[in-house]
């Protein structure tokens, strides 16, 4: 095994979960190569990913800021009507001293997360897609888009919609606002968006472009 | 799906470590061992972070400790006319049930109850089972990894129910949902245990694989 030249290593890979070594080797577009022993997925290209990837990411940015402000559930029951947006969700806890920070924490995960990840990818992919260096800062910020995926809860915040519609159905009448329909198409853009990004290219790209 | 030829094209797979290099977690490029930061992606490296052990113990820890107010305490407080009632995680779910929703109440029960305990067990028996031999093999402790980081997640559920709920049944006097303090312990023991997942190094679990007393 060289060692001593660190230009040779740029040809290995080692599985990030199962620390196996591997010689790196570029498969078709649309293939997949996985890990032998854990069965990790190594690289995944795709045609044209980082163009579709900016325009998914700009997609989530769009329908999120629809989302949060329209009004997303309304109900009725004796006269009494109510209606409430995702903002307003995420602003439940406001009431109660500590609960505040709840209500902080919610509306990170399911707004302000997601929002932030989409536009730290288009930082990144955006010159990269046309060919131009990376802008400043663009492996940090990929670094950060990484470390939020977990964080970003969106679709848990669909099946939570879910539940607590059961639950009211029998208190009141629910309406479905204009936001509801957004949120849904949101969830569906976001795993999308994910699906379609392989982190090894794009690693792979910033540290290529950068030296050029 | 197509796998990767292994270094060197030997029979037996060889991990970075062994080979004498670091590995990115990150974005998978290899340096030599003692290399401190990653050139292509500016990550910390470290061949296997054992401190990572005492990570995950403390936060699945303080994970617990949040579990337990979130069970003892009540959850939502719901107000129809003038009665006002109380129900904790577990009271929420049966009282569905009893309404004939068996099906949402098996979801918030498996999101809100099985899957924090099973977390737990799960992370607290990882990070046991790599400092002490035992027999497990390695692809099934890998299997368990895995859906204990997928899953972790979805535990938020309960807290977003509460969320949508009080902001959406505030109907003067007719009706009122709030929040009670468990929703707020419970969403903190779901980040604390999400923690305590993330910290544990995962290659930790193979290297016994390779030699049994690479430790």
């Amino acid at each position: 095994m060289p060692q001593d030249r660190t230009e040779d290593l740029d040809e290995l890979i080692a599985c990030p979960v199962c620390d196996t070594l591997y010689h790196a080797r570029m498969p078709g577009i649309g293939e997949r190569v996985t890990c032998s022993r854990c069965h990790h997925v190594l690289i995944a290209p795709k045609d044209g990913a980082f163009i579709r990837v900016i325009a998914l990411a700009l997609t989530v940015m769009i329908l999120m800021l629809g989302a949060t402000f329209f009004p997303f559930l309304s109900i009725d029951a004796q006269g009494f009507s109510n209606a409430a947006s995702v903002f307003d969700s995420a602003l439940a806890f406001m009431d109660g001293g500590w609960m505040v920070a709840l209500s902080f924490a919610t509306a990170a995960l399911i707004v302000l997360i997601p929002v932030l990840r989409a536009a730290l990818v288009i930082y990144v992919l955006g010159p990269l897609a046309f060919g131009r260096k990376p802008w400043p800062g663009a492996r940090a910020a990929f670094r950060w888009s990484e470390d939020l995926r977990p964080w970003s809860m969106a679709e848990i915040f669909v099946i939570g919609v879910a539940v607590a519609l059961v639950k009211v159905s029998d208190l009141a009448r629910v309406d479905y606002g204009p936001a509801f329909f957004m949120f849904a198409a949101l969830v569906v853009v976001i795993v999308l968006q994910d699906g379609s990004m392989c982190r090894w290219t794009i690693w792979k790209t910033l540290e290529d472009k950068k030296s050029s | 799906m197509d796998h990767m030829e292994d270094a060197g094209r030997q029979e037996k797979l060889v991990s970075a470590r062994r080979a004498g290099l670091v590995a990115c977690t990150r974005c998978t490029r290899v340096w030599p061992a003692g290399t401190d930061v990653c050139g292509r992606c500016g990550s910390d490296l470290r061949s296997r972070d054992y401190r990572s052990l005492q990570r995950v113990w403390a936060w699945l820890t303080v994970g617990i400790i949040c579990y337990i107010p979130a069970n003892l305490y009540p959850m939502l407080r719901t107000r129809v006319l003038f009665t006002e009632t109380e129900s904790t995680i577990v009271e929420g779910a049966l009282d569905l049930a009893l309404h004939g929703a068996v099906g949402i109440a098996l979801i918030i029960f498996i999101a809100s109850v099985m899957i924090p305990v099973g977390k737990f067990i799960a992370i607290g028996w990882l990070a046991y089972s790599v400092a002490k031999p035992l027999t497990m093999e390695p692809h099934r402790r890998h299997k368990l990894y895995e859906f204990v980081e997928f899953i972790g997640r979805w535990s938020m559920i309960d807290v977003f129910v509460v969320a949508i709920l009080s902001a959406l049944v505030q109907l003067n006097v007719a009706a009122a949902i709030n929040p009670g303090p468990a929703a707020f312990t419970f969403a903190l023991s779901v980040i604390f245990t999400m923690l305590a997942a993330q910290s544990f190094d995962a290659r930790m679990i193979w290297d016994t694989d390779e030699d049994p007393r690479a430790r």
